[in-house]
């Protein structure tokens, strides 16, 4: 049945991205209307196929890869949904949900994934660690979007070209870019610090010798440094998506230390 | 029922005529009325605003003299205007009207006043019992078209002035003008014009600056701002967020190196200017730093230029629109005017036969099944052949100018009373159309 569900989700999502994208042409009340209820639905749909995995397989933590793709995909579908709802743009949606889609793509279409095969997935501790380093990412990601954005927002201004989409205005586009920074950084910093002493407890100190645990950290550091740089120097425009993009890649590199790290990796099926 | 549109626009007529025309707001419900009373007019309305003086009548028949209704109202001779004013009827005062309350007939193509000012009009008539059901059929089209021109075309959505073109630019680098402050350099018809749109959009004036100290003061107090000299500029101007310059200085007041210097103060906010002057107040280097948007008098033109072609561009999507709804509106006249004579017509005669068959079966005694279908086809084949014609007669009328007349005569040769019998249904029809 997760399969199902997933796939239901997959369709709706994929609504999302076909409004989101047409509403960068002119602004539509109908692709507004539709588009909320097309991407409620999927995370809904998302949300039991989640919940039902767990269910089966006894375990909070997505014990998968793809079941942790599909975790991510659910949360930064929730954080663009949030900040949607605050700043009621739909223009991030235009690379997320593509993002969303093809993070949830594999577990809806089954076939086997390498996995986790600790019995630490059963403590609530990891649950707790995934969801929040989860959430960082979602963060990230957004106002990784946020700051390209930003980029061909400042781009066109600067250009008076005639408009040919419709673009949020730069300073919305700039808070977004913050706020997802300043509300994901505690998710990511938290998340850190529970895994830690997940380690700490379960493992000991060999566990922190490892490049998984090395580009968290490195991850963690860029994660700071865009935060400061903006709210010291006000950084924003190219040198702000310069940071954010290596912020992207740092979490991208993390991200696929799950498959060489020696401690903290999916194992073949 | 017949329409008429008689009137005068900034199209046809110069100021000079149509300030002689204009019929006062105050004094609109009275002259709806007095419209009325004009011989042959059954309903009517009145639009009169700065550029348009629009008179609308439902007439019977077609005989109504709309001019003569503004001679006798204005009292004045109307010959030397005959060159300025506009007669539609029928479908064509059908398409003016949808095209004025769409804005499609404004100077200012798009602008969404009008449609405010066709519905003032409107109810104005109402109050005044000038506008019945013939104007609530036409108007409420009218109301609903202009909005689908409204809403399915982007005829209303670009900026078509400079001052509103800032504005908008404004809006797309900081979103809400709410809180948003604008230093105001230097003096201008134009500039000011662009400060007032950004202050009805909810940015406050907080310096303004120029040449001598009495020009900075009295305008300062006007737009309840502080009085800057020209110098004190590079010190404050960090401050605002919008800049807007139109001084007649010989060469550029900000330069790249106070726009890198605001920058640093105003940790990378983005900073507006809006040069106005030529030569230009504002050197467009800047426009090279992040976070800075400088545009000229040119770049701001630009923009209105595209924006009115793309406003040419939608009132063709719209005029389309306006064809198709004048059909539509045109056969739900049709229907709505001769439907009920027919359907009371049909019911007369289905009265008549059956009070007939009545009669005559008491005569005949016991009928087979046979002969009572027979005699219910004959009966009901006589009728049928009978009504052809005049129901023939009716759709085409519909169709005409002279529907009303024919109407009037079917019902008086039937002796019908068409309103009456589709208004209460059946039980009055039966009542009214017993055989005399």
């Amino acid at each position: 049945m997760p399969l199902l569900w997933s796939r239901v989700a997959l369709v709706f999502y994929g609504v999302g991205v076909v409004y989101a994208l047409l509403s960068l042409g002119r602004k539509h009340e109908l692709i507004q209307r539709l588009l909320a209820p097309a991407v409620l639905m999927g995370a809904a749909f998302h949300f039991v196929a989640l919940a039902e995995t767990a269910m089966l397989q006894g375990v909070v933590a997505p014990a998968s890869a793809h079941q942790a793709e599909s975790m991510l995909a659910f949360l930064i579908v929730i954080f663009f949904l949030a900040f949607w709802s605050k700043y009621k743009t739909t223009m991030p949606g235009a690379i997320v949900f593509p993002v969303a889609l093809l993070l949830l793509l594999p577990s809806a279409f089954g076939g086997m994934a390498p996995e986790f095969s600790s019995p630490l997935l059963r403590t609530a501790w990891i649950a707790v660690h995934v969801t929040l380093i989860f959430l960082g990412y979602a963060a990230l990601l957004l106002s990784f979007v946020a700051s390209l954005l930003y980029l061909v927002q400042e781009r066109r201004l600067k250009s008076k070209s005639p408009k040919l989409w419709r673009m949020p205005p730069l300073e919305v586009i700039d808070e977004i870019s913050y706020r997802s920074l300043l509300i994901g950084f505690p998710f990511m910093t938290l998340g850190l610090i529970a895994g830690a002493v997940v380690a700490q407890v379960y493992v000991g100190a060999e566990f922190f010798d490892d490049p998984k645990i090395i580009l968290s950290l490195v991850l963690w550091a860029v994660y700071l440094a865009l935060l400061f740089s903006r709210w010291s120097a006000g950084w924003r425009g190219r040198k702000a998506a310069f940071l954010a993009t290596f912020g992207f890649l740092a979490a991208l590199s993390t991200w696929a230390a799950n498959y060489f790290s020696q401690t903290h990796r999916f194992l073949g099926p | 029922m017949n329409l008429l549109l008689i009137g005068v626009n900034h199209r046809t007529a110069p100021i000079e005529v149509r300030e002689r025309l204009a019929i006062p707001e105050s004094r609109l419900g009275e002259a709806a009325a007095r419209l009325v009373q004009h011989p042959g007019i059954v309903e009517g309305m009145i639009l009169s605003t700065c550029n348009r003086v629009e008179v609308l009548a439902a007439a019977r028949n077609g005989s109504a003299d709309l001019r003569a209704f503004l001679r006798d109202y204005l009292s004045t001779d109307l010959r030397p205007f005959e060159e300025y004013l506009y007669e539609y009827r029928e479908q064509e005062a059908v398409r003016h009207l949808f095209r004025v309350a769409s804005s499609l007939d404004s100077m200012i193509v798009g602008e969404p006043q009008i449609l405010g000012q066709v519905k003032e009009a409107y109810a104005v008539a109402r109050q005044v019992g000038a506008a019945g059901g013939e104007m609530q059929a036409l108007l409420s089209r009218a109301f609903a078209v202009a909005k689908r021109v409204r809403t399915e075309t982007a005829i209303g959505a670009s900026a078509v002035s400079v001052a509103s073109v800032a504005v908008e630019l404004a809006k797309e680098i900081f979103g809400s003008l709410k809180g948003k402050q604008v230093c105001l350099v230097g003096a201008g018809k134009m500039s000011e014009l662009a400060a007032q749109h950004l202050i009805a959009s909810g940015a406050d004036i907080i310096f303004v600056a120029n040449r001598t100290r009495d020009r900075a003061v009295e305008m300062a107090e006007r737009f309840h701002g502080r009085a800057l000299l020209l110098e004190e500029l590079y010190d404050r101007a960090d401050q605002a967020d919008i800049v807007i310059t139109s001084t007649g200085a010989p060469h550029a007041i900000f330069r790249r190196e106070h726009g890198e210097l605001f920058l640093q103060r105003r940790r990378n906010r983005p900073m507006f200017f809006i040069d106005i002057a030529v030569p230009r107040d504002v050197d467009p280097e800047m426009n090279k730093l992040d976070g800075i948007f400088v545009y000229d008098i040119d770049d701001l033109q630009s923009v209105v230029n595209h924006n009115v072609a793309d406003r040419e561009r939608e009132a063709a999507r719209a005029a389309e629109i306006i064809e198709n709804e004048i059909e539509r509106f045109a056969a739900r006249q049709q229907t709505r005017e001769v439907t009920p004579t027919i359907v009371s017509l049909q019911e007369h005669m289905e009265t008549i036969r059956q009070a007939e068959v009545d009669r005559v079966r008491g005569k005949l005694g016991k009928l087979s099944p046979e002969q009572e279908r027979a005699i219910e086809a004959m009966t009901r084949g006589i009728v049928n052949k009978v009504l052809h014609m005049p129901i023939t007669t009716l759709k085409t009328a519909a169709r005409e100018a002279q529907a009303t007349t024919v109407v009037e005569i079917i019902q008086r040769i039937f002796n019908l009373n068409a309103r009456k019998i589709s208004e209460s249904g059946v039980s009055d029809s039966e009542k009214d159309s017993q055989p005399d």
